[in-house]
């Protein structure tokens, strides 16, 4: 298909809803093979740690996490650009209903990370710049969630978000660098673009495993909530109509 | 396989509690992101059938 009709295709929610809904099944069986393998793998057979020992294997939930947290966030900005510049009725449907995702996938992030922490650090909690700019991204997922709720009218409820949205990816570069800018006990990246892993593959390739499949369940999760919402907003159009009619 | 015994497995080292934790919450929470989903889409369905009911029997 041509980009350009796939475009205008796109703001067709008809169209979206049905050609979803075996994306969601697909993207949800990946992402359940996946994580199983790579977390059993990461779990039994990759190596212990030479100095962490076992706590070490939080990695492979902790950072697919925190990965798709801030990806999530980068989506939503993106939602939000593409609703204030061309008013397009599917980035508002993101903007509405990434949130919850994301804001799960930072509070396990931050959760796991301060669970390792304690082993490794001797301390749940420090405020240096990597944890700090992770909780902030937390707060900016609530004030995402708060602040739909908060306004009634969808549309001005909408371009709200979209603001919001769009300041609050100045965050991302900060959490991505924390751990070059300033000093912190947090360890730096484990995955770079430009350098091969510090780690040996044995126990690196778990972790891609997992975070390839933390992307097919958001995938599959933000999927299935976009076509929840199509319904919802087409709920008096005569499609969804028949949909409900013949369940 | 980097345990001898399926014990040492669930003992982790001396860090079994905190990786276990890790994993036991994380499964707790991609499960409530689906279930919330199903659960949500479920009721969708009940509620716009039910909407559609009554106004077939208003108009009739």
């Amino acid at each position: 298909m041509p980009l350009k009709t796939l475009w205008h295709r796109m703001g067709s929610p008809r169209w979206m809803y049905q050609m979803s809904g075996s994306w969601v099944w697909v993207l949800g069986v990946m992402a359940t093979v996946l994580l199983i393998v790579g977390s059993l793998w990461g779990l039994a057979f990759a190596p212990a740690d030479y100095q962490q020992g076992n706590s070490f294997r939080i990695i492979y939930i902790h950072v697919p996490t925190a990965i798709v947290s801030q990806s999530t966030y980068m989506l939503l900005g993106a939602a939000g650009l593409v609703l204030l510049v061309w008013r397009m009725k599917v980035a508002d449907m993101v903007l509405a209903t990434a949130v919850p995702f994301g804001m799960s996938m930072t509070a396990l992030a931050l959760f796991t990370g301060a669970v390792w922490g304690k082993p490794t650090w001797g301390t749940w909690w420090v405020w240096d710049a990597r944890t700090t700019s992770m909780l902030v991204l937390l707060f900016l997922y609530f004030g995402l969630y708060a602040l739909r709720q908060a306004i009634p009218r969808q549309e001005t409820a909408g371009r709200a978000c979209a603001v919001l949205a769009l300041v609050g990816v100045i965050n991302i570069p900060i959490i991505k660098y924390s751990v070059d800018w300033w000093l912190t006990l947090h360890q730096p990246a484990t995955f770079k673009l430009t350098e091969a892993p510090a780690m040996p593959p044995e126990m690196w390739l778990p972790l891609a495993v997992n975070v390839l499949g933390i992307y097919c369940l958001l995938g599959a999760v933000l999927l299935a909530a976009l076509r929840l919402e199509i319904l919802r907003r087409e709920r008096d159009t005569q499609w969804v109509r028949e949909l409900v009619a013949a369940r | 396989m980097s345990f001898e015994t399926f014990a040492d497995f669930l003992a982790m080292g001396k860090h079994g509690l905190y990786v276990w934790l890790c994993y036991g919450v994380a499964v707790l929470v991609i499960a409530g992101n689906v279930l919330a989903l199903r659960r949500q889409r479920r009721r969708f369905f009940r509620e716009a059938a039910a909407l559609q009911k009554r106004r077939e029997a208003d108009s009739a």
